[in-house]
């Protein structure tokens, strides 16, 4: 069977989908067996989410509406999932510091 | 020769310098493509191994960096260009290289300084690879050598053994970098922006990273005076982390108030709220960065810090923008900026975007204990101004129905008129000396020009009476006077401050032990 189903998260992050946080939202990614892709338009272009290269090359800072879209298995499982890693700004808090 | 940065990460160290560009080992190419292929799918995987194997020994902080680096190495689509070329009839070194150039320009040519920053851990990935495929082995620094060059890589900051001291030096670098972060977590001391390279014959080097400065093939009295100061920094250190905890009280036991500086909501993750008195300056030009922030954004970030102070005061400086903190869309081009539109000049000729950092302020307000000042103000009737913007854009909120709530208004004592004659301000919440730019209009010393460094000194007679009339004044009038430039943290002239009749001082978060040891020590 075929789903597919599209959601939209706002990125709260500090800084926004970078390094760590994306190293988390990829292996998230790839443990469905959905296609998953990202945007920052609802138009494109489209990211495939499961790549780390790709996904830092969409440089989404903070304050963007992030477009997810999945196809296939768990495709709606898969969209939960982003979406509420997203929203728990990545499960990250304390450790950046920078001098004042 | 001694060369001016600035510092990343406070400490001192002597030893050779050590270049970080030397050039690479030349790859020997292979008979067929199918040989490179092979050849560059062994240099990725030897790179991802001993990254493997550095996470096991890193702190969370360095294994976030690795963990990023070897997600990145893995992913096919960062290598899939490469192995197109070498079937192509490229070299793996040349594929390799030509790929990750491609990204890294990506990197580079955005718009956002946390991706751009990004770039060095590509240049990273990509030099892992090189060094896999090339496989040189004089690249190990000397113990104790200063490390030297234009950019480090993380990865070379981590494989390097820093238990026999050394150091950092860069040419280019960033306080905002992963390694700087890493550097101040490890204290290992480094110093970025030294623009010119160091590499002109110098074989011994003094590395000054509390001051930001190098000296190259030091005199015997250089090395004197360099072994005092980074003897007196690592027993002021060793002490300071005791007075830490405890509120900041002066020999005879008189009680200083020490609130933190902060550029960026996120440097409040870093700090035990338990160790200081709030924050007595938080500036708002990061928000101001490429583009013009939104009201939304803004209130994100002030009532992140409000929340995080809980009932501590947070003193939030309206933008200060212009001087040498240009601002595209904002600022104007002048011939002499420190003296044009900076500071609350500028937003009170950019009103659309001044009301919106005020509305953002005014919302944040009733999330913690919030006090706003404006910078560079030189006469009241601009504070009057800003202060009835306030109050313009309270009306407004209060007729929307939106939660608000009226910080009390403050104003920086930076230019010389409003330390000469405060009795203009004796209607303003409370002052906050910015002493250095009442430094440098006193002095009429540029900051940013080394070459008129020595007469920028808080220290200097002018600059201590008018910072002891403010605080006379404020004193006489019942309106607090605290002071949030560099002095508040230099252990030097901390007592000179405290003599001159402050008790309230704001200071970088790193500093904030030592400024409390130095207080400890001052006899007032």
């Amino acid at each position: 069977m075929s789903a597919t189903a599209e959601a939209t998260v706002l990125i709260t992050h500090d800084v926004g989908l970078h390094a760590r946080p994306s190293v988390k939202f990829t292996k998230l990614a790839k443990s469905f067996a959905a296609d998953v892709e990202i945007a920052l338009a609802a138009n494109g272009p489209w990211f495939d989410a499961k790549s780390i290269v790709k996904v830092m090359a969409a440089k989404a800072p903070k304050g963007t509406v992030l477009h997810i879209r999945a196809k296939g298995d768990g495709a709606d499982d898969a969209i939960r999932a982003l979406i509420e890693l997203v929203q728990r700004d990545f499960d990250e808090d304390a450790g950046h510091v920078r001098s004042a | 020769m001694r060369i001016e940065g600035v510092p990343a990460s406070a400490g001192y160290a002597e030893g050779p310098l050590f270049e970080l560009d030397r050039p690479a080992g030349v790859y020997a190419s292979k008979a067929s493509s199918a040989e490179e292929t092979l050849s560059l799918e062994a240099a990725i995987g030897k790179a991802v191994s001993r990254l493997v194997a550095m996470v096991g020994t890193a702190d969370s902080d360095a294994a976030g960096i690795l963990e990023f680096h070897i997600a990145m190495l893995e992913d096919d689509a960062l290598s899939r260009p490469a192995f197109a070329s070498i079937a192509s009839g490229k070299t793996a070194d040349a594929a390799w290289r030509q790929a990750l150039d491609a990204e890294i320009a990506g990197y580079d040519a955005s718009d956002q300084d946390y991706f751009r920053a990004r770039a060095a851990d590509l240049r990273d990935i990509r030099d892992q690879v090189l060094r896999a495929l090339t496989e040189d082995g004089d690249s190990t620094a000397p113990a104790g050598a200063i490390l030297c060059g234009e950019d480090i890589a993380p990865t070379r900051f981590l494989e390097t053994d820093w238990s026999h001291g050394g150091g950092i030096a860069l040419k280019a670098g960033s306080t905002a970098s992963h390694v700087a972060m890493l550097a101040r977590s490890r204290g290992v001391p480094m110093v970025v922006g030294l623009r010119e390279p160091l590499t002109a014959g110098a074989v011994m080097a003094l590395l000054d990273a509390e001051h930001g400065t190098i000296v190259l093939t030091p005199s015997p009295t250089e090395i004197g005076s360099f072994r005092q100061a980074s003897s007196s920094f690592a027993a002021r250190q060793g002490k300071a982390q005791t007075f830490l905890a405890r509120p900041a009280a002066t020999k005879r036991g008189t009680a200083v108030r020490v609130q933190v500086n902060i550029a960026d909501p996120r440097d409040v993750d870093a700090i035990d709220i338990a160790t200081c008195d709030g924050v007595g300056l938080m500036r708002t030009e990061f928000l101001f960065g490429k583009t013009l922030p939104d009201e939304e954004t803004q209130y994100r970030a002030y009532r992140k810090v409000l929340e995080w102070a809980g009932e501590k005061p947070v003193t939030i400086r309206t933008v200060d923008a212009g001087g040498d903190k240009p601002v595209p869309g904002f600022t104007v081009e002048e011939g002499n900026p420190f003296l044009g539109l900076r500071g609350i000049r500028l937003s009170l000729a950019r009103l659309d975007i001044f009301r919106v950092q005020i509305r953002a302020l005014l919302r944040a307000a009733p999330h913690g204990n919030l006090k706003v000042m404006f910078p560079m103000i030189a006469t009241s009737e601009e504070y009057e101004r800003a202060a009835a913007l306030f109050a313009e854009e309270r009306a407004a909120l209060a007729a929307r129905g939106v939660a608000h709530k009226m910080p009390p208004l403050g104003i920086m004592v930076e230019v010389p008129s409003v330390a000469i004659a405060p009795e203009a301000f004796a209607g303003v919440a409370f002052f906050s000396i910015g002493s250095n730019d009442l430094t440098q209009y006193v002095m009429a010393a540029a900051r940013d020009n080394a070459a008129v460094a020595h007469l920028n000194s808080v220290r200097h007679p002018a600059v201590l009476r008018l910072i002891g009339a403010v605080a006379a004044f404020g004193q006489e009038n019942g309106i607090p006077v605290s002071l949030c430039g560099d002095a508040g943290g230099d252990p030097a002239s901390i007592p000179s401050l405290l003599e001159a009749g402050l008790r309230d001082l704001s200071v970088a978060p790193a500093q904030l032990a030592m400024a409390k040891a130095a207080i400890a020590d001052v006899p007032v």
